[in-house]
């Protein structure tokens, strides 16, 4: 069920994003989500596309390094409150959120969120149980 | 303490003799290594030397320099003086930076080189009635091959126990009763503080003496060893270019090593300008292999920086000494005014398994140096979790304030991101040059 997310690891320096998503563009992937963490040295950027196979092969062959990360996608809309909802739903269940990032779908009034846990699966299985719609790889696909 | 030689008339030769010795083997030398490599004849011709100008060891200085650039440049055989028929034994450096070094054997290069190794062994005390453990590696690397080969020579009873396995060192060592270890320093610290825990006291420890070398070790961690073992420290000196250990070895004086010069003739030159310097002087040690047949390089820059001196030796040896090499040429540098060689930080990155793919910066603000190491990561280590990396960041820079006794700030980069030269990353920038 989780997403994959692409983490790439680049310089913390001016260009370096920029850099990558010209990369993508050129091989006509859209970029759904992206989420840069970082420190004074390196950044970590988190993307999520429609395309990842061809993501991958792009970055990697201009020698970036790259990894897939299994992620959860949640959809909870544009209600106030429903994130901290979510996350409460994790937190009752002992389920640590490393990191986050929201992003919103083109066509749909609909607000996403990624969360990175250790365990997909429990946490897909609370928040569903909690009556969250998840999302895959096909709905990010449509997006 | 009763001296013993393995080759008596070489050890003690009066210097003149000895001269005269290394002549008559260069002339010869110079022969056969100018019709048989073309690379070296290359280089003479390009300097406009001919085997004739070569008529006694005083000419030497007229011979061309050959570089590690040299043997990466004719690897694998373009420094090889005899037909592969002749050769016996190929041997090898680990070659984890740039490409390794193979050096050829024939029999009779062989022979020579265990007997170096022979009067190392025989000068710490060694004797037939010895039990000689063997614990440096064996296989490419010349430090198991050449004191074992040393070790049978001396007629010990040899215990080729090649390195690790520290149990079975240990049960080898106290069943067999081994009198003699062969190790590299820090293995020798380390079978030493184990034995330590296990709750061996100094004497109840048979060995007597220990031939320790092929990585620099400072007095401290001699005076360590020689405590927790109870034993007599002796240093070797080699490099596989040349033969490998045995080039040159401690007596029971314990300063200094002797050169086995019969065989490898040492010189100090400047290495700016290349200039021969008088004894006494520091300067980058070169060695030009006298007789070896196969691979013999003459003048190679060892890059090791050393001083040369024929003072008179208590334990009668006449042969040159030369001091534990106290650095290399190209790569020191002083921070912080600590030294400090790239090779330690390179020992680092490979314990903490990284690539040896690192670049120093060292800059100097307000009158502080700074002192900062990037270091390439690898798909194996690499983490979307921003606080596993800075947490390796910083575990690394705390084994490399262990390994130097300076704190340097570490960044991983991303893969090839560092600046390459021929291949290879750029080890140190020193911005305080600039200035
Ligand atoms: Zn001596």
């Amino acid at each position: 069920m989780a997403i994959k997310q692409l983490t790439v690891f680049v310089e913390n320096k001016q260009g370096t994003v920029v850099s990558v998503t010209k990369l993508l563009s050129k091989e006509n992937i859209n970029i759904r989500a992206l989420s840069i963490a970082e420190t004074e040295g390196f950044g970590i950027l988190r993307l999520i596309v429609n395309d990842e196979a061809t993501a991958v092969k792009t970055l990697a062959n201009e020698g970036y390094l790259i990894k897939i990360t299994e992620v959860v996608g949640v959809k909870i809309g544009d209600t106030p409150g429903k994130l901290s909802e979510a996350l409460e739903v994790l937190d009752n269940s002992e389920i640590n959120v490393e990191y986050l990032y929201a992003f919103m779908a083109r066509t749909e009034k609909h607000a996403y969120v990624v969360l990175r846990v250790e365990d997909n699966n429990k946490a897909e299985d609370v928040l569903e149980a909690a009556g969250f719609h998840l999302v895959t790889d096909a709905d990010v696909n449509k997006l | 303490m009763t001296q013993n030689y393995y080759q008596k008339e070489i050890e003690t030769m009066p210097y003149e003799e000895m001269k005269k010795l290394q002549s008559e083997k260069l002339v010869k030398q110079v022969k056969h290594v100018y019709e048989n490599v073309p690379y070296y004849k290359n280089l003479m011709d390009e300097k406009g030397v001919k085997p004739e100008d070569i008529q006694s060891i005083d000419d030497l200085h007229k011979l061309p320099f050959l570089t590690k650039a040299d043997l990466r440049d004719a690897y694998p055989y373009g420094l090889l003086a005899k037909p592969l028929d002749n050769c016996v034994r190929i041997q090898s450096t680990s070659g984890t930076t740039g490409r390794r070094v193979v050096a050829f054997y024939t029999q009779k290069d062989i022979d020579l080189w265990e007997d170096c190794c022979a009067r190392a062994i025989v000068a710490a005390g060694g004797t037939n009635k010895d039990v000689c453990q063997v614990a440096y590696g064996y296989g490419l690397f010349t430090g198991g091959p050449g004191l074992n080969g040393g070790s049978h020579k001396v007629g010990c009873l040899t215990l080729p126990l090649s390195s690790g396995n520290t149990e079975r060192q240990i049960q080898f060592m106290t069943d067999l009763q081994a009198t003699i270890l062969c190790c590299t320093p820090s293995y020798a610290a380390y079978i030493g503080e184990t034995l330590k825990e296990q709750g061996y006291k100094p004497e109840d420890i048979p060995l007597k003496a220990g031939i320790f070398g092929a990585e620099p070790w400072t007095e401290e961690m001699r005076r360590g060893i020689e405590k927790v073992l109870g034993i007599k420290a002796y240093d070797i000196y080699g490099l596989t270019e040349i033969t490998g250990p045995g080039v040159s070895f401690e007596c029971s004086e314990q300063t200094d090593m002797h050169v086995n010069e019969d065989h490898f003739y040492a010189e100090i030159i400047d290495p700016e300008t290349g200039e021969v310097l008088p004894e006494g002087s520091k300067g980058e040690l070169v060695f030009t292999s006298l007789d070896k047949e196969a691979f013999p390089l003459l003048r190679y820059r060892t890059r090791d920086i050393c001083v040369l001196t024929r003072k008179k030796c208590s334990c009668g040896r006449t042969l040159i000494k030369m001091a534990k090499p106290m650095g290399r040429t190209d790569d020191m540098l002083i921070i912080r005014g600590v030294n400090v060689f790239p090779s330690q930080i390179e020992t680092v990155l490979l314990n903490e398994g990284y690539d040896p793919n690192y670049q120093i910066v060292v800059d100097r603000v307000k009158n502080n140096d700074t002192f900062d190491v990037n270091v390439e990561m690898t798909p194996e280590k690499f983490t979307d979790k921003v606080a596993e990396i800075v947490a390796m960041e910083k575990s690394l820079a705390a084994a490399m304030k262990t390994m130097l006794g300076i704190n340097p700030s570490v960044h991983l980069v991303p893969p090839k991101s560092i600046a390459r030269s021929e291949g290879k990353a750029v080890r140190v920038v020193d911005k305080r040059k600039l200035i």
